[in-house]
């Protein structure tokens, strides 16, 4: 009978595993214990009230933590098999295999074309035929080339919001990375944009990994195949996205989606 | 918004309830009325039948509404479609009481024909099919009103003694009708009323199981034998 349902299920081939994570903001903790998997080559969305920790987990697996003073953490998390908080991995290389958008969209003050490139340009290429190649092949895959093929050298800044942050997601996918984390990256778009941003999510699950905060439940529910939903830094519920939000297994799940508090 | 949609969803709840209290009232007289061969009551079930449609009509509005507007998730949304679907269920249910009850009309016109017009031998397992038609649609509401899955599930069982009374009355018909074979002639309108709660009986089922997926987001309209 499914309604022995688990709250938190297995993955089967899972690309990030995430073991016992604990996270201490100095003497405060944020993160409280966190074990699950996080299927490869799909869109894992991430749920909770504001200060849920969401933002604060995701930031665990390119360690864009590491820039905060006081923070420590406890437990693992494993990309591939091994753990990236070990004292051998090359920050700069997880952070290419593991891109990230943002909820402001960030573009450098430069052309559109050298935005795209830019982690090439620090990876040390500069052939431009695979340059051009590169940038056209991202801007295809961000749904932006039609929109900007006639202008690539001119500033990204004269983009629209919605523009920028497809232009963010197609820098981000130009390094060619395993996962790309998204926090809250349409919460600045109008309702056009938005259906943009989520269209070109759906197109590119299957190629990447893609992890995403929202705080719009119904953005979960269209673009995210599995749901992870947080509350004060513990993760209540995981599941594949269709049953979460329709048979939800935990009654702090329901009433967090259902909009009875949060 | 959250304080909305509660109150929305009490409103089609309330509707949805009125629409069934509305609809049994409609089993009730139509059952009463074969049991007293009573035109006039027959009747009165057929002019009931324009306030069920009414009905259904506002219940479905509620429910586009809530979809609409709220984008319900979880509970709510199986509430939502729950009651969706048991709105069309029930006003099927409607219809066929006033199917019944067209069917007493009519045998009260066959009667004044005939020599001996109170001579109808009815079949002996129409009573244990009105009594449990009924009192499966009554737990039908009292597992709505009380979100009550175990009661939802023992309406599930019922349908089978209503299925069992119908094939007995068929059976009771064709005797009938080689003892005395005058009585044919109203056998067709005898058969129409039991298959009618049959009918009846079947959609109430359907809306046990639109109740139990309601309450346990389960899914059994296919798996009865598994119960």
């Amino acid at each position: 009978m499914n309604t022995a349902r688990q709250a938190i299920i297995a993955i089967d081939d899972p690309i990030v595993q995430v073991k016992d994570l604990s996270l201490f903001y100095g003497q405060s903790q944020a993160l409280f214990n966190l074990n699950f998997d996080i299927p490869r080559k799909q869109v894992t969305a991430l749920i909770g009230p504001s200060g849920c920790g969401k933002s604060t987990f995701i930031r665990c697996i390119n360690r864009m933590n590491d820039l905060i003073d006081g923070l420590h953490t406890t437990g693992s998390i494993a990309l591939d098999g091994q753990d990236i908080f070990d004292r051998s991995v090359d920050v700069i290389d997880l952070r290419r295999r593991v891109g990230m958008v943002f909820q402001k969209s960030n573009p450098f003050p430069k052309s559109i074309y050298e935005n795209v490139i830019f982690g090439m340009r620090i990876g040390g290429v500069n052939e431009k035929p695979v340059l051009d190649e590169t940038v056209e092949k991202s801007l295809r895959r961000a749904a932006l080339w039609d929109e900007v093929k006639d202008r690539l050298h001119q500033s990204a800044m004269g983009l629209s919001g919605g523009q920028m942050q497809r232009l963010c997601i197609a820098r981000a996918i130009a390094v060619s990375p395993e996962i790309v984390l998204m926090d809250e990256p349409c919460s600045a778009l109008d309702p056009k944009s938005t259906a943009h941003i989520e269209e070109l999510i759906r197109d590119l699950n299957g190629e990447y990994t893609i992890i995403i905060v929202t705080h719009n439940m119904q953005q979960a529910s269209r673009i995210s195949d599995y749901t992870a939903f947080l509350y004060e830094g513990e993760l209540i519920e995981y599941g594949l996205t269709k049953k979460v939000f329709t048979v939800p297994v935990k009654r702090a799940t329901e009433d967090y989606i259902t909009g009875r508090f949060g | 918004m959250s304080t909305n949609i509660r109150s929305s969803i009490h409103t089609l709840k309330q509707h949805l309830i009125y629409l069934g209290t509305v609809v049994e009232e409609g089993i009730k007289n139509s059952i009463k009325a074969v049991r007293t061969f009573d035109p006039i009551l027959a009747a009165q079930v057929q002019a009931a039948d324009a306030q069920v449609n009414a009905l259904e009509v506002d219940v479905e509005e509620d429910c586009l509404k809530i979809l609409a507007l709220h984008s319900p998730v979880a509970s709510d949304l199986r509430f939502v479609v729950t009651a969706l679907k048991m709105n069309r269920e029930l006003e099927r249910i409607g219809d066929l009481a006033v199917k019944v009850a067209d069917k007493v009309i009519l045998l009260d016109t066959v009667k004044k024909h005939e020599i001996n017009p109170d001579a109808i031998t009815v079949p002996a397992d129409f009573e244990p099919m009105f009594i449990t038609t009924l009192s499966m649609f009554s737990q039908l509401l009292d597992a709505f009103v009380n979100e009550d899955a175990d009661l939802a599930y023992r309406i599930l069982i019922q349908d089978d003694e209503v299925d069992t009374a119908k094939r007995n009355i068929r059976k009771q018909l064709d005797e009938i009708g080689k003892n005395d074979p005058k009585q044919q002639v109203y056998h067709t309108l005898l058969l129409s009323v039991a298959r009618g709660l049959e009918r009846i009986a079947d959609h109430t089922t359907n809306s046990a199981e639109d109740i139990i997926y309601m309450l346990q987001g389960r899914i059994v309209r296919h798996e009865h034998h598994l119960l």
